[in-house]
């Protein structure tokens, strides 16, 4: 067993948020976007975060590079701990995780060329590099993600939104990085261009022998890039499963009513699935539920539920469940 | 990316054969510009006075500081506009050939909204951007400053620089180099606050580029659509600034003059039948203004952010 | 005699760059009660067919064809009378619930203005009736919660108050235009069930617009796939789903990942959505098509019937795809 190339341990990510109208002397309120999440990566793997808006997994992908600061826990990259960490190692744990953006366009700068902003990482970490050595380079790579390499002079504006991904990924991948975090990459593409974009994003991580940490709300998508996936919900980890487990056998009913929800396109099982579709919305992360988060949605709530926060049971085989009323339940294939 | 094997090669083909050039934003912003046409009259026009004052001196056959003594004390009779006499515009109540005097005066009316203008872009921008960009604790102290700056009447300032230092076109560029970046600044910081929040800013940060670069290359071309903008509207009311000073005695010193001087000269003898002496600046100093604004206008349109 | 029957529609926007053709010669009929989806990407003129039903394109724009609401044609329809049917026959539900909501009134001023406009009710039997239409969508405590302001309320609380103001005057055409497309999937599972009970409660028409094959597949009785502006396939959506007819819908099916199979790869179309300003001469799908026949290019293909309630526009021999 190698060691995981990165640790999250117990994470809490707190935002103040000033409340409307508030006096400059009242404290702000606190809101809990990541409350306390742990997980493992190996080198290679790709961790799937699923979740639906509000679940903090944007939050999670953000602490985890640095851009956003911790209020709690630990985040562990190759031994080292992110918040004590020397200027040296946090330039190579910069260059070393790379992003990659939910709006294609919007993660472009209008302003710049795309061979300026491919090179852009590569100047900011080897600004020794000679011109011509970055022009090769990058047309490389524009190459390696499907984009013709004499386009380099063109601006984002010009590409479309299929294309301006491939840019974005250009980018990410120019450092030849250990850990590339994509944060719902296709969800602003179109379904025959999503396709293009995650078999790509596939053959890179399997070409280049990256980890890879892919976020987003669609579960299909997340099932069929990741080997592992992490269910959140308003900033908790519901449950942890390889992708196949999770899919067939989700033992948290949270994961269950996400996957009962996702809509399969074949009419004939689509009509004849039983779905227990769950009620209400998340509620607000300012005034999060007391014990289980889930609790005021869920069909298995029972009297304890909102005592104390439910612990992450270990089932074996890597399967974590913050459940303690916990029970495989193929929600896919149960019909009516 | 490509249809097929056969479209793909053609694709290559032609990309090789002609050098594949982007079309910035800039270019896609002067198309723009250029299909509208009052603003493109309005440049030209623009153009046509910035010849004026720059060359215009070439045809008079007066400097503008020259007194006529053929015409003195009958202004009214003999000081009217004439090719004969040289005088094209006219003379003013001392004599002096009014053409030289439009043409000096239109120069020193552009230098000034223009020199402020500079300021405004150079010294706003950055400190807006810088401001925004920082944020917290800094941009509050930087803010601040320009509300304070701000609520001292400026005119009342600028009267005093001028009344202490004695009254010199250097003061009054001075002067109004000091308010005019205070909005710039304002306008950019907005700017900022939202651009900071871009994806691209943030993929800029994540890969660790610096935050003076960030701000260089990342912030300060985002802005400059609405600083040109701005700058182009902010000409205008630097003039016209001027021109008020000026009005009241303040502004320019003779022999020199500017619009706003003339336009107060010109004003002052308009019982006595000389009626030139007041539309002829006037006339300059109109035209100037809607050009400028026309041309700020084209530009907004051209640069609007929302037809990206 | 069909609800809704539409007849070689044609939309063209004129910009800066020149025309666009954003719907080429689209017919098709929906019946009282029935569910139409139709399916397509970006730029497929989806949401534009509709919108030109409704009269409510662009300014830039313009239609052609005929759009018969029993028979009478709404394009060349007198304002006054088309705002009759748009009020009272059809009504349309949004991606976005606050583009259609005033976010300066109150729901319940929002709701009894119709009610008192379209139906002469009372105030009083107005906002009765609102609140049952409010409980009927499942909004909770609706009694107490219709006074408040759109901004108060939730994403998918939002798209069941365009629901409910959908309702006000029982409609027999419903067009939803991605309705669920902002949402989370749990609420988007909540929100399509209220729209499959709205329909058999009411005996609505709902013409379904999306690019979620997921939910149409729940959904909708027959399906109906565009691209380039037109139609590409259309039949029943079991039909559509078990046995396509088009390369399009085809490639389509098969690079949707599904959470109910291990795929190792997925089938991708090579290429990216079509250029509305610059479409093809032949079928607006042939540069991205892998089975493309030598006249495909030149020449374009026409929407002919070819089973029992089936048509296609392909020059492939349907049988290829049996």
């Amino acid at each position: 067993m190698t060691d995981p190339i990165l640790k999250v341990e117990d994470l809490q990510v707190t935002f103040d948020v000033r409340p409307r109208g508030a006096w400059p002397w009242t404290p702000s309120l606190k809101l809990h976007a990541v409350g306390g999440i742990s997980f493992d990566l190996n080198p290679g793997e790709c961790l799937g975060v699923v979740g639906e808006s509000g679940s903090g997994k944007s939050t999670l992908a953000r602490a985890i590079i640095g851009t956003v600061p911790t209020s709690g826990g630990k985040i562990i990259w190759q031994g080292t701990d992110l918040a004590g960490m020397d200027e040296r190692n946090r330039r190579t744990h910069r260059r070393d995780v790379q992003m990659i953006f939910q709006d294609p366009l919007a993660a472009l700068n209008p302003r710049m060329t795309v061979g300026q902003i491919i090179a852009e990482p590569l100047v900011t970490h080897k600004p020794d590099t000679p011109k011509d050595d970055v022009r090769r380079m990058v047309a490389e790579m524009m190459e390696r993600v499907g984009l013709l390499p004499n386009l380099i002079n063109r601006y984002p504006h010009e590409f479309s939104g299929g294309q301006c991904q491939r840019i974005g990924i250009a980018r990410a991948l120019i450092l030849r990085p250990k850990l590339v975090i994509c944060d719902e990459p296709v969800s602003a593409l179109d379904v025959s261009v999503q396709a293009q974009v995650v078999n790509l994003l596939k053959d890179l991580q399997k070409d280049m022998g990256l980890s890879m940490i892919f976020i987003a709300h669609d579960l299909s998508v997340v099932k069929h890039i990741s080997d592992r996936i992490v269910v959140m919900y308003l900033g908790r980890a519901m449950e942890t499963a390889t992708s196949q487990t999770l899919t067939t056998r989700p033992e948290h009913p949270y994961s269950q009513a996400l996957i009962a929800s996702v809509p399969i396109p074949d009419p004939v099982l689509e009509k004849a699935r039983m779905r227990p579709v769950i009620q209400g919305e998340l509620p607000s992360p300012l005034k999060p539920p007391s014990g289980c988060v889930f609790r005021p949605r869920c069909p298995k709530v029972q009297a304890s539920c909102a005592l104390e926060r439910p612990q992450m049971l270990d089932l074996g085989k890597g399967h974590q469940v913050a459940c303690p009323y916990h029970e495989a339940h193929d929600v896919l294939h149960a019909t009516a | 990316m490509f249809p097929s094997k056969q479209t793909a090669d053609a694709l290559v083909q032609a990309a090789n054969d002609a050098e594949v050039k982007g079309r910035s934003l800039w270019r896609d912003a002067a198309i723009r510009f250029r299909r509208n046409r009052a603003a493109v009259v309005a440049l030209c026009v623009l153009g046509l006075i910035a010849a004026f004052a720059l060359f215009g001196q070439l045809f008079a056959q007066w400097s503008n500081e020259e007194i006529d003594w053929s015409i003195m004390g009958a202004i009214a009779q003999k000081g009217a506009p004439s090719i004969a006499n040289g005088h094209y515009f006219g003379a003013d109540e001392l004599g002096r050939d009014l053409y030289a005097r439009v043409v000096q005066g239109t120069g020193i009316s552009i230098m000034v909204g223009m020199v402020g203008s500079f300021v405004a872009v150079m010294v706003g921008t950055l400190y807006g951007a810088v401001a925004g960009y920082s944020g917290g604790r800094t941009d509050n102290i930087m803010m601040r400053i320009v509300d304070i700056l701000m609520s001292i009447p400026f005119m009342f300032v600028l009267i005093l620089l001028l009344v202490i230092f004695g009254r010199s076109i250097t003061m009054l560029f001075v002067g109004i180099g000091l308010i005019s970046w205070l909005d710039m600044a304002r306008i950019a910081r907005g700017q900022t606050l939202s651009i900071k929040n871009k994806e691209f800013v943030e993929a800029a940060v994540a890969t660790g580029v610096s935050p003076m670069r960030i701000i260089l290359r990342h912030i300060v071309p985002n802005l400059l659509g609405i600083v040109v903008v701005y700058a182009t509207l902010l000409i205008p009311g630097l003039i016209m600034t001027e021109s008020f000073i000026s009005f009241l005695g303040l502004g320019i010193q003779e022999p020199q003059t500017s619009l706003g001087a003339l336009i107060s000269a010109g004003a002052k003898q308009m019982r006595f039948g000389v009626i030139w002496q007041l539309l002829f600046p006037l006339g300059f100093f109109l035209v100037t203004l809607y050009a400028f604004f026309f041309v700020g206008d084209g530009l907004r349109d051209a640069l609007d952010p929302k037809d990206r | 005699m069909s609800l809704l029957r539409i007849e070689d529609l044609r939309v063209t926007f004129q910009t800066g760059d020149g025309p666009v053709n954003a719907v080429n010669g689209v017919s098709l009929d929906i019946n009282a009660g029935e569910t139409l989806a139709i399916v397509g990407e970006s730029g497929s003129g989806k949401s534009q067919t509709a919108f030109a039903v409704m009269g409510l394109l662009a300014r830039n724009g313009a239609a052609t064809g005929k759009a018969l609401w029993e028979g009478e044609d709404l394009l060349s329809m007198p304002q006054k009378e088309l705002n009759k049917i748009r009020s009272r026959e059809i009504s349309m539900i949004f991606q976005d619930p606050m583009t259609s909501l005033n976010p300066y009134m109150r729901i319940s001023d929002q709701m009894t203005e119709v009610l008192m406009l379209h139906k002469g009710l009372t105030k009083s039997a107005a906002v009765k009736e609102a609140i049952g239409l409010l409980d009927a969508v499942k909004i909770p405590d609706a009694a107490n919660r219709i006074g408040m302001y759109p901004h108060e309320f939730s994403g998918g609380m939002r798209q069941r108050i365009m629901i409910a103001m959908s309702l006000l005057c029982s409609p027999r055409l419903l067009i939803a235009d991605e309705p669920t497309t902002a949402l989370d999937v749990t609420v988007q599972a909540q929100i399509m069930e209220l729209l499959g009970e709205v329909r058999k409660e009411f005996g609505t028409a709902v013409i379904l617009i999306t690019h979620d094959l997921g939910i149409v597949a729940g959904f909708c009785d027959r399906t109906l796939v565009m691209y380039g502006g037109q139609i590409m396939e259309e039949g029943t959506t079991e039909n559509v789903f078990a046995k396509a007819s088009h390369p399009y819908t085809l490639g389509l099916m098969k690079a949707v990942p599904r959470l109910d199979r291990a795929q190792d790869k997925l089938d991708t179309i090579a290429g990216e959505p079509p250029d509305m300003s610059r479409l093809p001469k032949g079928c607006p799908f042939s540069p991205r098509c892998d089975r493309k026949l030598d006249n495909c290019m030149a020449e374009k293909p026409a929407l002919v019937n070819f089973a029992d309630g089936r048509r296609r526009a392909c020059h492939i021999d349907w049988k290829e795809f049996a």
